[in-house]
């Protein structure tokens, strides 16, 4: 009982503490500082969809960032003035999803006899060819723009409410980037509620058995084929919602936001994390868009005070020790900063010798 | 009629036929064997027999009905299970999660109950490690963790690949003697050796696989003293 009521206390600490976080972050760090705190949530949306395919189904993707220009896509053609067409965000965001989740399994279709290095070339393959896609799709019939990217691109409203500029609501004036943070971080943990129930279902177990030995799988029973295309299909539908509010959120989508190496930040946060760990997945997404920021921030004021000028400029420096902390991690940590107690056990067994026959 | 009736099965790997065209029969309540040398087509054969491979020509019926192109997880929900070579265990998982991963395919959870209790009778060693991590378990207990497994479907039919390679001849014939308490349980068993002598032992009647084709056949007892299988598999 009494067990009980500190953890109600947690929660309800942990949930003021969220809600007010918008709030200090402005106050104390300014309001780009906001804008990064909304762009931590969308790749943790982001990276809990890869976790899906990565860290649960053991499917290694690279092309994972072409859901979310799906969903960003199917989202700013539909309500931005470039066709005209207005829709509301309630019914556009899980359109995108659904629409993602079809183009996953359309990924995962003939994919599925492929596995690790294949794998990743196919799903590497397809997340270019969906980017060049939207460069081109401008002629003879202009879908998406080209290059330019679709602009004015509607911001979340219900009814009178727009999310696009400061409200007041009870006397206290929020920001259009606190505003986004509530709807985020609402999806965020929505999200995260999904993953928890998929983790422990049935079709979690079955994953779990895929990953580990897929002939051991099938022969336990497990529809190998539909489980993995589930998986591509969950996966790819939470990118396809981060994608939508990407959208609404930065008014302008334009294909150079879903290059390759958006695809390789999602697999670094959920690798660097801790594959399959929910906890750590969300750590990871939270260090690898809050770090580089603060080194934006500290690396030029560092290198003026020690030399007295910028030896090396921000942008290198930033991916150097980007480079250098994923190097030191994968070393010292190689299940991740916070590993899944499965994970952990295994990389244990791995350090002991060799069992008898 | 047979639970098992395979005539003129072919499997092909692109151009190379593994298997020639081989009959067989397995009737209910019996264990037999395949034996063979490497490449001979044995594992092609059981491959093909569970769903895993399609048959490039040939017909499988099992309880009397064709189960060609029926896919693994559909045959296992009608009693024909397969325990696969190396075992095939899931190394992250304990013990008692790998069992509960067997019994995928059952619903029930008390039907549950009692398959997990009949596999802890027959294998102790399971219940003592049942939170014991399954790769920290010895070859031998893998193997026993990879049988139960199977059992924890519930089969009618079990396909059994090479369920002694690379064990310690004492952990050989402790999987021989579990073998033989599961076909005494009234499990209908097609097992895969290398081990001739063993599985002649533990048979009624057995195949010898030669490239692709059935050279011999016969009841255990034969096989075991014709000339060739003893000079060839027997030493």
């Amino acid at each position: 009982m009494k067990r009980r009521w500190t953890l109600w206390i947690a929660y309800a600490l942990l949930a003021a503490a969220l809600a007010a976080l918008p709030f200090l972050v402005e106050q104390n760090l300014g309001r780009t500082w906001v804008r990064t705190l909304d762009f931590a949530l969308l790749y943790i949306m982001l990276a809990l969809g890869l976790n899906i395919v990565v860290g649960y189904a053991g499917l290694l993707d690279l092309g994972y960032i072409a859901f979310y220009a799906v969903g960003a896509y199917a989202y700013a053609l539909l309500a931005s003035p470039h066709f005209g067409i207005h829709g509301p965000f309630w019914a556009l965001l899980p359109l995108g999803a659904m629409l993602a989740a079809l183009f996953g399994a359309l990924l995962g279709a003939p994919t599925l006899r492929l596995r690790g290095d294949y794998l990743a070339i196919v799903t590497l393959g397809f997340g270019e060819i969906v980017r060049i896609f939207l460069n081109n799709l401008n002629a003879p019939v202009n879908i998406t723009n080209g290059p330019q990217g679709v602009n004015l691109v509607d911001p979340i409203r219900l009814g009178n409410w727009s999310w696009g500029r400061s409200q007041s609501w009870l006397g206290v004036e929020f920001s259009s980037a606190q505003l986004y943070y509530y709807v985020f971080l609402a999806l965020a943990l929505l999200i995260i509620l999904a993953s928890l129930r998929l983790e422990n279902s049935r079709i979690g177990r079955a994953w779990e058995a895929i990953r580990e030995d897929e002939v051991a799988a099938a022969a336990m029973g497990i529809n190998t084929r539909n489980i993995k295309l589930l998986a591509f299909a969950m996966g790819a539908s939470f990118g396809g919602v981060s994608g939508g509010l990407f959208a609404s959120f930065q008014g302008f989508v334009s294909p150079e936001s879903f290059g390759l190496m958006e695809s390789i930040t999602v697999l670094c946060m959920v690798v660097l994390g801790g594959m399959g760990h929910i906890p750590g997945v969300i750590l990871g997404a939270l260090l690898l868009t809050l770090m580089p920021e603060v080194l934006r921030h500290t690396i030029v004021p560092l290198q003026k005070t020690l030399f007295g000028q910028v030896v090396v400029d921000a942008e290198a420096a930033r991916m150097l020790l980007f480079g250098l902390a994923l190097i030191w991690a994968m070393q010292w940590r190689p299940a991740g900063l916070w590993p899944s107690p499965t994970r952990r056990r295994e990389l244990a067994r791995r350090q002991q010798p060799e069992a008898g026959p | 009629m047979s639970l098992l009736e395979v005539r003129g099965l072919q499997v092909a790997y692109g151009g190379i036929r593994a298997v020639r065209g081989i009959d067989l029969d397995v009737p209910e309540g019996e264990v037999r064997c395949l034996i063979g040398a490497n490449g001979a087509g044995k594992t092609s054969t059981l491959k093909a027999l569970s769903g895993l491979l399609t048959p490039a020509a040939g017909g499988i019926r099992y309880d009397g009905q064709d189960i060609v192109g029926i896919p693994p997880h559909r045959l296992v929900r009608q009693g024909l299970a397969m325990a696969p070579e190396g075992r095939g265990i899931f190394g992250r998982l304990t013990v008692l999660e790998n069992l509960q991963m067997g019994a995928y395919s059952q619903t029930g959870s008390a039907r549950i109950q009692s398959s997990l209790e009949r596999v802890f009778e027959l294998f102790p060693r399971l219940a003592e490690r049942r939170r014991q991590t399954a790769g920290t378990l010895s070859g031998g207990e893998q193997q026993m963790l990879s049988l139960g497994r199977a059992l924890m479907a519930r089969p009618r039919l079990l396909l059994l690949d090479e369920p002694t390679m690379g064990l310690a001849p004492r952990m050989v014939s402790a999987v021989f003697d579990a073998l033989r308490l599961i076909a005494g349980q009234g499990v209908t068993l097609l097992l895969v050796e290398q081990n001739a002598r063993m599985a002649l032992r533990l048979a009624n009647y057995g195949y010898v696989l030669e490239s692709g084709t059935v050279a011999l056949q016969g009841t255990a007892e034969t096989l075991a003293e014709d000339p060739r299988v003893r000079e060839a598999y027997l030493g």
